[in-house]
């Protein structure tokens, strides 16, 4: 069975996109079978940040309108094994998205992979409805800044009660926040949210917390997933939040300036 | 303190802490909108309307929300007057 994993926010430019291909290339790497899903119709950006835009010949879009199969559709990432890309379609029609046609290419990549990652588009409208529906997981990706937190609670609300799991009576939709572009000299000087204030208030489950880093904008320029760059802050955060997610232990090592301090304090 | 002194003082305000605080007020609302029935928003302008009337107050006055106590619901209204002066 596929787990389906949404990546979602509500807010826009939170770093939604940069959380998908680092998820998708970290469970990749570790030896899982994973596609990585554009939802944003329109406004496709995954394909750049993954580095294939120029690989890309058929979209989601042409798979549900049965103009392409799903072979045709998956784009093979070339630097890890077992990771697939399908990107979204520039289509403006905001309807080109079905829910009938939506679960059943989930189903068709559901049959040979062992995670399903869907890169929501920002907002609460149908495109972000569309991609948290079938979720069994949720990474919501939230920035140390009012207007975001609010939006991430209003997310929460609606995979509470919007998604497949709520309308069925199932378990509900497992929550994980990540904390990106976080500055903890600025939280330091009383500037910024904590990620304990965060949580508090969110009360989810923290999965991982990335700092405000050079190293996505690097990355997202040449077209790596920066959690394919070990030597960076960004990418080292991100491979702690795949492992952490698959189950293992790590503890935070970027919530302070001189590493190791509250980073112990949070391990539990 | 100078005025310079206060001008600096507020200037190093922990905005963080405010950003903690207003956020807890709005999110608490949010839920407790959310998790009602469809009608509290409308319900709570209606109800504000009506206080309008008689008593001068402030847009936030009518607070509303429905608690589950066992098998029965319970709607809680709080209204916040304005201090005699
Ligand atoms: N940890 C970080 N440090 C610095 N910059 C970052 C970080 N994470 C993301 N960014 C930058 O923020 C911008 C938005 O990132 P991204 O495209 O991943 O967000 P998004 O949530 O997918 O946006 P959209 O809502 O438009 O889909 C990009 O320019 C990216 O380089
Ligand atoms: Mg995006």
């Amino acid at each position: 069975m596929a787990r389906i994993v949404v990546v979602t926010s509500g807010k826009g430019g939170v770093g939604k996109t940069t959380t998908s291909a680092a998820l998708a290339a970290g469970l990749a790497k570790a030896g899982y079978k994973t596609v990585v899903v554009d939802f944003d119709v329109g406004l496709r950006n995954l394909d750049l940040i993954m580095g294939c835009e120029r690989r890309v010949v058929y979209d989601f879009v042409n798979v549900i309108n049965g103009e392409a199969n799903l072979n045709q559709a998956l784009i093979r990432d070339k630097r890890v094994e077992g990771l697939e890309i399908l990107p979204a379609s520039q289509t403006r029609d905001k309807d080109a998205l079905t829910f009938e046609g939506v679960q059943s290419v989930l189903e068709g990549l559901a049959e040979n992979h062992d995670y399903i990652i869907c890169d929501s588009p920002a907002g609460i409208e149908r495109g972000a409805h569309l991609a948290m529906y079938f979720a069994d997981d949720a990474i919501v990706v939230t920035n140390p800044e009012v207007s975001s937190v609010r939006d991430s609670d209003r997310v929460l609300g609606l995979l509470a009660s919007k998604t497949r799991r709520a309308e069925q009576g199932d378990a509900p939709v497992a929550e994980h926040l990540v904390v990106t572009r976080y500055a903890p000299s600025r939280v330091g000087k009383g500037e910024m949210l904590s990620v304990e204030d965060i949580c508090e208030i969110l009360s989810i489950e923290l999965l991982g917390v990335v700092p405000e880093s050079n190293a996505v904008l690097n990355a997202s320029n040449a077209g790596v997933p920066v959690i394919l760059e070990d030597g960076t802050d960004a990418g080292q955060a991100y491979d702690d939040l795949v492992a952490r997610y698959l189950g293992e232990a790590r503890p935070q090592r970027f919530l302070n300036e001189k590493k190791g301090l509250l980073g112990r304090i949070f391990k539990g | 303190m100078g005025f310079l002194d206060y001008f600096r003082s507020q200037q190093k305000k922990r905005t963080a802490s405010m950003a903690k605080d207003r956020l807890q007020v709005i999110v608490a609302r949010e839920r407790s909108h959310r998790d009602g029935p469809d009608y509290l928003p409308a319900l709570q302008s209606d109800i504000l309307e009506v206080i309008r009337r008689y008593i001068e107050v402030e847009d936030d006055a009518v607070r509303i929300q429905v608690e589950r106590e066992g098998d029965c619901e319970v709607l809680e209204l709080n209204v916040t007057l304005p201090e005699e002066s």
